[in-house]
């Protein structure tokens, strides 16, 4: 059991927990993630490691609700405890005085690229962030990477907030507007992912993208989480998450992800009854 | 009581093993073997003839006193038979239910050579649940040596270890990767072959007993074995054959390919099966065709829990013949039982897709058998030109595992062979490493829970050795 010190919401739908995890927050290291499972019945999913305390043994970490695990996750609060967390899990980031970096997050994938954006910083990179979201309120942690980027662009699909248009076309303005950029990070939904490869691709700057495929144990025991990267079988938990971004199978990666649309359609629909969800909150409160 | 003479004892035909109805049991989960009742135990147990030097304990990897304790148990001590049988087995429910008898004690068995062999592993598990339900577990309280040791991964290996070293004094922490405690026995082998609650009520004694369980801590990451070393006086590294091989063939990343790993972990340690009540989903197999690749015990408890999962076609596809299909013999035939399709002499070359990159079939290259090889066993060589398209829904594959690289990799010290499994000195477990033991599936690649729970053995023997004299490592 992991006590839930802090909640907070970020955005609509867009949550940050502090969670009692002593030894990871010892361990972990920018880009690695925890895996872990919040009741009895519950699913095992991975979430990044977005900070953590040594001082108080906590790690931080940010989920969007876009499932049955995730939305479940959102309704908890200070106080709650999750059942099982397990990591730090995955290789770290490379992190290396590259020179000019921009780090690119979509939606969630700002909350995924945040540590890493933090540790560029510190290794003495000039970091650029760009940070998309369809609408104003899906730009988060705006606040958290101005602290730790010399320059910081929110953009926003419908003009609401920052630069009008997607991620992909402020870089290229970089690109346009003579920046020489030396590494691109990019975290966010694969076709944004997809799309910032093959702009850094045609100018030659190395870049890495970290994969979200689905998980089960983050050991590389169960393969689940296999992808292509340069023609070869990746088990992206123990081998990744961060790849060469101009490597990776996007198409293939996208379809594995839509395993269980169905069921997931169907898990949601059990979730928003509304008994089931009361049911379970208690459960998860009197588990303790 | 009357001494049956031999005679008369080798005239009673082997009783079966009660049975959950084929049709029936293809539509639950619960366990295909039902038990021997306590009248056909004691008659089965009436057919040894406790022979003098008995093949079938030199059968027994870890040399079971068989004749002893179907003895006890004729004469109907329960008790003094389950003592006997759990002085060299710590978990005899676990292998009365999975051991590959066939194979080894029962394969030997005098009377095997006429007829049919004493049930040894039906007795043995009669003996094991009757321990659970009516014994009384009787832990004389331990002389504590002040010593404590690490144990990584809670399969058979590290718990027959851990049970082991506390009873000869030592404190003992297990440290598993997972949320739940049993290596295989709990995300591998399906309930219906081994239920939960008996593997939960080995570890539920040992965790009374006194060993401390440490789940959702993968070693090498949360932890390294150096950081161990410095809490604890010795490590046992029992982490298993946990990396599963796909087949190398175009298609694999298709939606509806899994390896067997992952699909059984779905169904048995997420409970699948109890989608949407339980959060974690798997294929819908309902109605549709699947298709198991291997041959081995992982490809019986794939296809046969496929069949569970209500699957129209249940196929299992062999390279080789049904001779050399390495599941147990039982598991073959209870497979068939519930209608499971055999394809032998078939191998995948190509799975292929629908737009949506779901799986729509495999294309499979026949086979025949050639001539003998060395060792004299014809090889299976592809017929030019055979090949073969199956309609498929779901495929898993049960090719074998390899050793997972996360403490290897985190230990540079600990000395592995090629395929990563870790080097250890046969008689000890005695690693590269100093204070490092290892054993099961991690030192010898995937065996049997049997010869897990033997090193395990083995190296809780040499642990406690060490720890009396620690200057013996040279
Ligand atoms: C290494 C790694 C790090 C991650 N870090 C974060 C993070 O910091 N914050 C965060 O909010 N999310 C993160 N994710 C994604 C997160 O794991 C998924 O959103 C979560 O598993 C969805 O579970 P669910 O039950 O709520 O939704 P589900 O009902 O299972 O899925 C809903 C939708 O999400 C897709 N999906 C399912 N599983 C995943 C998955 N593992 N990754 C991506 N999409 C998925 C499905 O196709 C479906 O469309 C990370 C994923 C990985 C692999
Ligand atoms: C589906 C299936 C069916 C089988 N059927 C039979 C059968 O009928 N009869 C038979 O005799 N054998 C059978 N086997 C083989 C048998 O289960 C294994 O040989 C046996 O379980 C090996 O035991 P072990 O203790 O070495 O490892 P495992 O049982 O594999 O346990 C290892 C444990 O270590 C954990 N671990 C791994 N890495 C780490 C780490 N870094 N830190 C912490 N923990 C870690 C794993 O999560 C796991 O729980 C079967 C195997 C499978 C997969
Ligand atoms: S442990 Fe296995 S091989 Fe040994 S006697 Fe029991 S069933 Fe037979
Ligand atoms: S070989 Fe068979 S008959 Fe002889 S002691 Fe063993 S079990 Fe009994
Ligand atoms: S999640 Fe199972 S191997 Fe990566």
């Amino acid at each position: 059991m992991n006590k839930i010190i802090e909640a907070r919401n970020l955005a609509p739908d867009v949550k940050l927990f502090k969670i009692a995890a002593p030894q990871i927050a010892n361990k972990r290291q920018a880009g690695q993630f925890v895996i872990l499972r919040v009741h009895k019945e519950g699913e095992r999913i991975p979430l990044t490691i977005a900070d953590s305390n040594v001082q108080d043994g906590s790690i931080t970490i940010i989920v969007q609700g876009i499932g049955k695990t995730t939305k479940y996750m959102n309704t908890l609060q200070a106080g709650d405890s999750i059942m099982d967390v397990v990591g730090p899990l995955g290789k770290p980031s490379h992190i290396a005085c590259f020179g000019t970096v921009v780090v690119i997050g979509g939606g969630v994938g700002t909350a995924i690229a945040f540590p890493t954006a933090k540790a560029l910083k510190q290794a003495g990179n000039h970091v650029v962030s760009i940070i998309g979201g369809r609408t104003k309120q899906l730009v988060i942690l705006e606040e958290e990477l101005r602290a730790v980027s010399d320059e910081v662009y929110p953009t926003t699909d419908d003009g609401s907030y920052g630069y009008q248009g997607m991620v992909t076309h402020k870089l290229q303005d970089l690109i346009k507007a003579g920046r020489k950029l030396d590494f691109v990070l990019a975290i966010g939904p694969i076709p944004m992912m997809a799309a910032v490869s093959e702009v850094t691709k045609q100018h030659h700057i190395k870049t890495t993208v970290s994969l979200n495929p689905i998980m089960v144990d983050g050991t590389g025991m169960c393969g689940g989480c296999r992808a292509v990267v340069d023609g070869k079988t990746v088990f992206v938990c123990v081998d990744g998450p961060e790849f060469d971004a101009h490597q990776v199978d996007y198409a293939s990666l996208a379809k594995r992800n839509r395993s269980y649309l169905l069921q997931e359609k169907t898990a949601v629909e059990e979730f928003c009854k509304l008994d089931a969800m009361i049911k379970e909150k208690e459960y998860v409160r009197t588990a303790h | 009581m009357s001494e049956l003479p031999i005679k008369d004892r080798m005239k009673i035909p082997r009783h079966h093993m009660i049975e959950q109805d084929a049709k029936q049991r293809t539509a639950n989960f619960k366990e295909v073997n039902l038990g021997y009742t306590k009248e056909m135990a004691l008659a089965e147990a009436m057919r040894c003839i406790q022979c003098k030097n008995p093949p079938c304990v030199a059968g027994c990897p870890v040399f079971v006193k068989i004749p002893e304790f179907i003895r006890k148990l004729e004469t109907g001590d329960l008790a003094e038979a389950a003592t006997i049988l759990k002085m060299d087995n710590t978990l005899p429910a676990v292998c009365g239910r999975v051991c590959p008898q066939e194979e080894q004690c029962e394969r030997v068995c005098t009377l095997g050579k006429k007829g049919e062999a004493v049930a040894v592993g039906y007795l043995e598990r009669f003996v094991a649940d009757w321990l659970r339900d009516y014994g009384k577990e009787t832990a004389p309280a331990p002389v504590k040596s002040g010593k404590k040791v690490a144990i990584v991964g809670s399969g058979p290996a590290g718990l027959s270890c851990a049970g082991d070293l506390l009873r000869m004094g030592h404190a003992v922490t297990v440290f598993e990767a997972l949320h739940e405690i049993g290596g295989v026995l709990m995300y591998g082998i399906p309930e219906f072959r081994l239920p939960k609650a008996i593997v939960q009520a080995e570890v539920e004694a040992l965790r009374k007993a006194g060993v401390e369980f440490v789940t959702d801590y993968v070693i090498g990451l949360t932890e390294t074995v150096d950081e161990l070393l410095q809490k604890f006086a010795a490590v046992f590294v029992g982490v298993g054959a946990g990396l599963p091989y796909f087949l190398n063939i175009p298609g694999e990343q298709l939606v509806g390919v899994y390896s067997a790993n992952e699909f059984l972990t779905r169904v048995n340690l997420m409970k699948a099966y109890e989608f949407p009540k339980c959060d974690t989903p798997v294929f819908e197999v309902k109605g549709k065709q699947v298709a198991v690749f291997g041959g081995g015990n992982t490809a019986m408890d794939a296809v046969r829990t496929s069949c569970r999962l209500g699957a129209a076609r249940a196929m299992i596809i062999y390279r080789r013949t049904e001779k050399e299909l390495p599941a147990r013999i039982e598991e073959v035939k209870h497979a068939k039982e519930e209608g499971i399709e055999f394809i032998f002499l078939a191998a995948p070359v190509e799975f292929t897709g629908h737009d949506n990159g779901w799986l729509k079939s495999v294309t499979v290259q026949k086979m025949e058998l050639g001539e003998p090889d060395a060792s004299g066993r014809r090889k299976p060589v592809p017929i030019p030109g055979a090949l073969e398209t199956i309609p498929l829904d779901a495929a898993i594959i049960a090719i074998g595992n390899g050793s997972n690289p996360i403490i290897s990799k985190t230990t540079p010290d600990l000395k592995v062979n090629k395929w990563g499994n870790i080097l250890v000195d046969e008689k000890s477990m005695k690693s590269s490493k100093k204070g490092v033991f290892a054993g099961g599936d991690i030192v010898t690649g995937g065996a049997t829970v049997i010869l897990a729970m033997g090193a395990g053995r083995k190296a809780a023997q040499a642990i406690d050795e060490y720890l009396k004299k620690p200057e013996i490592w040279s």
